[in-house]
């Protein structure tokens, strides 16, 4: 074997490697896939219970006219409903007399919350104040169809459809980037974390020191980076593929945006590019803090902040996405955590691609520098002897009690 | 100050070039001074001890050797090199500090570390296989880590640096947590790494273990080396012990021995004085002591030990600390 070293790039591969599939074949990344399924369940059981709720909650008025009055509401109210849908109440016609309706409306068991009594020419409508005013317009329209009889009394629209319109398109396409900036954040926040877990996991396993020892500490922080880049990259797939099924599955796509100004399969590259920047740089960032922390205490301590801070970027990025042009998005595109976020919005609102090449350039120098300044503070805080615990507080308040001037 | 390196040490009959050479290196973390101005130099092929008690500043002496951790001010260099890194594939290390993935099999764990210096997977593999039906624990290549003992686990991580064939090994307090019989078999196992040509260096607290293998000692304490060199060399800062046994307590000849001679009475009735040997060597003295007819009944020359000279050159609180260590270490 020759002396010759492992360069940069064959060392991080080295670590990526074993990092890679030692995630993906453990049992915590089958159980990190399900987890979305907790909110996707959480969101979908909600969102049955509001229908259910919404269909228990719609108002039932009682029809109590004198016959024939009351087959002519009800054929009226048939008639009406193609046309205006919702905002007309249910009704259930009374087959008996109804002499007092606030009498009726106050008898226990009664479901019905409003009486239309009186005739299709002089309706009257009994119930709450406040549910009348508003319903006093369909009852209207209802008893006028009745009078009138036969075919519905307002004409039928002619329809002339084109693709778009220029405004609808813009805001259309201020979903879409709402959408992506929206789905990067989650998907970085809910990976990013794993590299903390990662590198702390090596460092109670104590094998830092032989990794430290054969190869440069930059290429084990690349190495774990990339290693986690590529697991989330495969859960992102995994999710994907599983998402693009259950559309399958139930007949229709389940989100539905306009296209990107740069068109979709661009859109689908660069956003996969600046996921991965965003997670690069975040990743840097919490590997750092993993570098100084030795316990898990340690970690939920020193990462806070970092999450609270990607948290006031992500917003600082949503709000730039209201400022086309103007300096907050400017500011957004060049503040490399807020960076990869902005210029996902900025591929579905703009064309042009060149920004997208300075952009990435630009995050990537940054993650370098990251990743260099990440593995110098570890070489610095962590690998000394006795493996005294890093007191980030204390090493701050030492160095701000330090003797000032020479 | 400028480091001169390039120097050769005598190593057996040879002047053997050297496989780490450091000069002045010193280590600070924080207001802590670890290590302060530390000289060593490796010969290749030798097995080098780094003897010193626990905080000495052995651990953070030999991470600055490797490269895991720069010094602050002085120069290293391993097989020529300023960069242990660049040449990573003619070093195993052992650290103190034993670690590996739980989850991996042993036989990839042996091979990941391979991989680490540069060996290729498949053969890192091997080779594994290879190494631990050597060590008796062929049964175990397919086991988890976490299955395997605790001994067991050590030794696998000692092959794991042995797997890309080093020309340097650096084992830090490798005896540590070992019982009696592995600490025999890695005693073998470092004298035939040694005889294959692969130079062995390891620190430790127990005296035992440098005597019996080391050529040259670098003794470590308070992140100083007050003495480096042959092991030799080291016992001959104390001059060699009489012990001379007569028959009857007194006579004209005591007049002979040198002062400060420790009396003692034998089981049998006799008489056992110790002193140091006279710088004139022991001939005059006997001739005396015979014409004065002293009834010598044994005389005997021994020169000191290791731990002796250990007390000497490093003090009596460091050699305090290194005892207690060594109760504490010693399988029972």
């Amino acid at each position: 074997m020759t002396a010759a070293r492992l360069s940069l790039f064959q060392a991080a591969l080295v670590i990526a490697r074993r990092d890679f599939v030692a995630v993906l074949f453990s049992r915590a990344f089958f159980f990190f896939l399900l987890g979305p399924l907790f909110p996707v369940a959480v969101i979908a059981t909600a969102g049955a219970l509001g229908g259910s709720l919404a269909e228990t909650g719609r108002p039932v008025i009682a029809i109590a006219m004198a016959s024939p009055d009351r087959e002519a509401f009800i054929a009226a109210h048939e008639a009406v409903v193609p046309r205006l849908g919702s905002i007309l109440p249910t009704i259930v016609p009374l087959d008996r007399p109804v002499r007092d309706p606030q009498a009726e409306l106050a008898r226990p068991g009664t479901r019905w919350t409003a009486i239309v009594s009186g005739t299709v020419q002089a309706p009257v409508l009994t119930g709450p104040a406040e549910a009348i005013e508003d319903w006093k317009g369909p009852v209207a329209i209802i008893a006028a169809q009745a009078v009138h009889g036969g075919e519905p009394l307002f004409p039928a629209v002619a329809l002339t459809s084109v693709s778009t319109s220029t405004a609808r398109e813009a805001n259309g396409r201020i979903r879409t980037a709402q959408a992506a900036q929206t789905l990067m954040f989650m998907l970085t926040m809910l990976l990013a974390g794993m590299v903390l877990s990662n590198l702390v996991e090596e460092k109670s396993n104590k094998i830092i020191e032989i990794l430290a020892a054969a190869i440069p500490i930059d290429a084990v922080f690349l190495g774990k980076l990339f290693a986690m880049l590529a697991v989330s990259l495969v859960a992102i797939a995994i999710w994907g593929a599983a998402g693009l099924g259950l559309a399958a599955l139930a007949g229709k796509a389940l989100l539905i945006l306009p296209g990107p100004a740069v068109g979709w399969p661009l859109f689908f590259a660069l956003g996969t590019a600046y996921f991965a920047m965003a997670y690069l740089l975040l990743g840097s960032i919490f590997l750092a803090v993993g570098a100084l922390a030795n316990t898990v205490r340690d970690v939920q301590t020193l990462s806070m902040p970092v999450t609270m801070m990607q948290l006031l970027v992500f917003f600082f990025a949503t709000y730039a996405l209201s400022q086309p042009g103007g300096w907050a998005e400017l500011a957004a595109m060049a503040f490399p955590f807020s960076s990869p976020f902005a210029m996902i919005a900025r591929a579905a609102r703009d064309p042009h691609v060149w920004p997208h090449v300075l952009a990435l350039a630009w995050q990537m120098l940054v993650v370098a520098m990251l990743v260099r300044g990440g593995a110098t503070l570890f070489r610095r805080r962590v690998m000394k002897s006795g493996g005294s615990r890093v007191r980030p507080w204390a090493a701050l308040a030492r160095w701000r009690a330090r003797p000032t001037g020479s | 100050m400028k480091m001169e390196l390039g120097e050769q040490v005598s190593h057996g009959n040879t002047q053997a070039p050297l496989a780490i050479e450091a000069r002045g290196l010193v280590k600070r973390f924080g207001e802590t001074l670890a290590v302060d101005g530390i000289d060593i130099s490796v010969p290749e092929g030798a097995i080098y001890g780094i003897l010193g008690p626990n905080g000495a500043g052995k651990t953070t002496t030999l991470r600055m050797l490797l490269g895991i951790i720069d010094p602050d001010a002085g120069v290293r260099r391993v097989f020529g090199h300023d960069r242990p890194h660049e040449i990573a594939r003619l070093i195993g290390y052992l650290p103190e500090e034993r670690g590996l993935y739980p989850t991996m099999k042993a036989v990839e764990a042996i091979a990941f570390m391979g991989a680490l210096r540069g060996l290729p997977l498949k053969e890192g593999r091997r080779r594994g296989h290879e190494l631990l039906d050597r060590h008796g624990l062929g049964h175990a290549a397919d086991k988890q880590i976490r299955h395997l003992s605790k001994g067991m686990a050590q030794t696998v991580q000692l092959l794991g640096s042995l797997v890309h064939r080093p020309r340097l090994v650096v084992f830090d307090e490798p005896f540590s947590g070992l019982d009696a019989l592995n600490q025999g078999k890695l005693e073998r196992m470092i004298r035939t790494l040694a005889e294959d040509g692969t130079t062995v260096i390891f620190s430790t607290h127990v005296i035992a273990h440098a005597e019996r293998l080391c050529e040259r000692i670098a003794i470590i304490a308070g992140g100083k080396v007050p003495f480096a060199g042959a092991v030799d060399v080291a016992r001959d800062r104390i001059p060699p012990q009489v012990r001379l046994e007569t028959r009857v307590p007194d006579g004209p000849w005591r007049q002979a021995l040198p002062q400060g001679a420790q009396q003692e009475v034998a089981p049998g009735g006799s008489t056992v004085w110790h002193f140091a040997l006279p710088p004139d060597g022991i001939e005059p003295l006997l001739r005396q002591l015979i014409a004065s007819e002293a009834g010598i009944l044994s005389l005997s020359i021994e020169r000191a030990g290791l731990h002796d000279a250990f007390v000497a050159i490093a003090g009596e609180a460091a050699a305090r600390a290194l005892d207690s260590e060594q109760a504490e270490e010693m399988p029972s």
